[in-house]
């Protein structure tokens, strides 16, 4: 039992990372019909400034406290991934948004090559070690461990994902993003300026890559050039899973991701009799997910969308 | 570039098969003049170009005539290779003739294509773009740790010493001098896969001007209306996914017999995305296109290879930015750009 829970808190770890992640692929999705393959790697660079941010304000003149220093760390860290966001969009999405659909997938890719070669050539190939910003500290609850790194993650996601709910659902903004994921032109039309709801949207998508980024790389107290494709394609396999395009959709199925990857991880070789290890953990994330869009074909929360082409 | 072609193929003062006669003795002795020129490494590169050509053609069936975007579709490769280097290599001591393999490793493949289009036969756009890529995950795992409790495709080492082709008891892969011409295994290859390049694509020529061409088209432009006329969209999809396949692992097979190694390595998920990267920049849905756009990135992260480090040292004095990371930088600035100025790839159908 206690093993059962430790995998559900790691996996429930792992998921909220994930839902943050999957939010930025689901809201440009949503809006656009584009899979921004470039998202995992704005992760990748709020991780990787964060913690040279880290490092300039420890070591600068000033005596900051070890809070100060994370705050103003994590807000140079979602200041810098905005700014990128927007840029990408701008230079390799906005042209083609009129162009043969897979034209800007393409770009996309281009550019998740381009920021992950750029960002070695900046921090190296060496992976970089998290700070000792705080202590940790270990909780024991039912016979599974908890540390307060992953309290502060799942709390601090839950916080974010709620708020983003309210903006989107109760602000002026968001009912201007709700009303261009419907349709571009009738928004225009209703007087919502597309271009700036779009450029938007991908910057707030950045922000929670950001704050991704820094908390993944807090988990696994490591951050490399690399780590943002691989983190970007379970979080877009995490926003189908829970049908793209649509926000709860996103946090549920990466909440279910990280859960199914963890618990699968901990019981495949039970299931197979020692036959398949947990080296195939993945197998087992994209088997479910092959069983529930064989199911339900537009994902858990998806609705029934119209081809485009 | 299509006015070249006309002049060669439809101009009325130059008969047809001047031009026909230009492109195969150009093509005949385009090994020789790449290695007099550039040396033999580039005879090689040549090769893989034109296995890369192959497997581009493969899955333009399933993303360009059939609109069905498939991000794993390097699956089906390794499945080819790994067929053939399972039946041609000490593994299970095994060495069966390349005639036997081919057809083996063509249908193995196909099978494993009909395996990811049945249950993804509902799924439209980007659902399939994920289930897809997770079949090509789901393969290259499956290969990684097949060498626990029971070894079979040795895994993550790979496989080594798979037979080359023989042909009459002759192997490609050593050097013969046939008429004061010394053929180096690569020159061999070469001739074999432009031989099976152009049977690739009399076979996609033909497909796309025949009546499941024709509904390939169709369910690509509109499923619902291709299902009113009367189109079995399930067959037809299922077709697609099988021929592509199928194409892919003669094109995987090619790979193992040439390289005489396989590992999993060959097939992440990077590699299907440039081959979709080939088909989408050289203009999909045109074979012409497809090809030329496979050559130019087989060709032009090689070039760049050579060009990175040397032109830092010549203009700048020594080597600023590290070599391989530029070369990628400027690979995927290459990317955004053509898809920029020609959204539609440099080659499009028309």
């Amino acid at each position: 039992m206690d093993i059962f829970l430790q995998q559900v808190i790691n996996g429930l770890v792992l998921g909220s990372v994930y839902a943050l992640v999957a939010l930025g692929y689901t809201m440009v999705y949503g809006i656009l019909g584009l899979i921004n393959f470039a998202h995992g790697e704005v992760v990748m660079v709020g991780a990787m400034v964060f913690l040279t941010a880290v490092s300039v304000l420890g070591g600068g003149p000033l005596v900051l406290s070890n809070s100060t220093i994370i705050v103003f760390a994590v807000l140079t860290a979602i200041f810098v991934c905005s700014i990128l966001a927007f840029f990408i969009e701008r230079i390799a999405y906005r042209p083609l948004r009129n162009a043969p659909r897979l034209a800007p997938l393409i770009t996309a890719i281009g550019m998740s090559i381009l920021l992950q070669n750029i960002a070695m050539m900046i921090w190296g190939r060496q992976y970089r070690t998290f700070p000792e910003l705080f202590q940790i500290e270990s909780y024991t609850f039912a016979g599974a461990n908890v540390t307060n790194v992953q309290l502060f993650i799942v709390g601090i996601s839950i916080a974010i994902m709620a708020s983003l709910l309210a903006v989107i659902h109760l602000t002026k903004v968001g009912r201007a993003m709700r009303a261009t994921a419907e349709s571009p032109q009738i928004a225009s039309l209703m007087g919502v300026n597309v271009n700036t709801v779009i450029s938007l949207t991908f910057i707030i998508g950045a922000g929670l890559a950001a704050i991704a980024g820094v908390l993944v790389s807090a988990n696994y107290s490591i951050a490399h050039y690399s780590m943002g494709f691989i983190l970007g394609l379970k979080a877009f396999t995490a926003a189908v899973l829970g049908g793209i395009g649509n926000l709860t959709g996103a946090m549920v199925g990466g909440i279910l991701l990280g859960l199914i990857e963890s618990i699968g991880a901990g019981y495949i070789g039970d299931l197979t009799g020692g036959f398949m290890g947990s080296h195939y953990q993945d197998v087992f994330a994209f088997l479910v997910l092959i069983i529930v869009l064989v199911f339900r074909p537009t994902g858990i929360m998806g609705e029934r969308v119209a081809d485009r082409s | 570039m299509s006015k070249l072609f006309l002049m060669f193929f439809g101009g009325r003062k130059n008969p047809v098969w001047v031009g026909y006669v230009f492109i195969t003795v150009a093509l005949i002795i385009l090994p020789f003049l790449v290695e007099a020129s550039m040396g033999r490494t580039w005879v090689r590169i040549l090769d893989f170009a034109l296995i890369y050509a192959m497997l581009a053609l493969g899955l333009n069936i399933v993303v360009g005539f059939a609109g069905l975007l498939d991000l794993g579709y390097i699956a089906f490769y390794a499945v080819g290779a790994y067929t053939w280097a399972l039946l041609a290599s000490p593994q299970f001591g095994l060495h069966l003739p390349f005639w036997a393999i081919i057809p083996i490793g063509f249908v193995v493949a196909g099978i494993f294509g009909v395996l990811l289009g049945a249950p993804t036969l509902r799924l439209r756009g980007d659902y399939l773009a994920i289930v897809t890529l997770g079949f090509g995950e789901i393969v290259r795992i499956f290969l990684n740790n097949l060498d626990h409790p029971i070894n079979i495709t040795n895994g993550p080492v790979g496989i080594n010493l798979i037979d080359p082709i023989q042909i009459a008891g002759v192997s490609l892969t050593k050097s013969h001098e046939i008429l004061g011409l010394e053929f180096s295994g690569a020159h061999s290859y070469y001739y074999v896969l432009l031989f099976l390049l152009l049977a690739t694509v009399f076979v996609c020529i033909r497909l796309e001007n025949s009546r499941l061409g024709r509904a390939w088209v169709a369910i690509r432009e509109d499923e619902t209306a291709a299902q009113a006329m009367g189109i079995n969209t399930r067959n037809v999809k299922l077709l697609a996914f099988a021929m592509g396949a199928s194409f892919g692992g003669i094109a995987g097979g090619m790979f193992a017999s040439f390289q005489g190694f396989v590992s999993p390595e060959s097939f992440i998920l990077l590699e299907s995305i440039m081959v979709l990267c080939m088909v989408v920049l050289g203009g999909m849905g045109n074979i012409w296109g497809v090809i030329l756009g496979t050559f130019l990135l087989a060709i032009l992260p090689e070039v760049l290879r050579d060009v990175s480090g040397p032109i830092q040292e010549n203009v700048l004095g020594r080597v600023w930015l590290d070599p391989e990371s530029l070369r990628m930088v400027l690979f995927g600035l290459a990317l955004i750009l053509v898809m920029l100025l020609r959204p539609s790839g440099l080659w499009p159908k028309r």
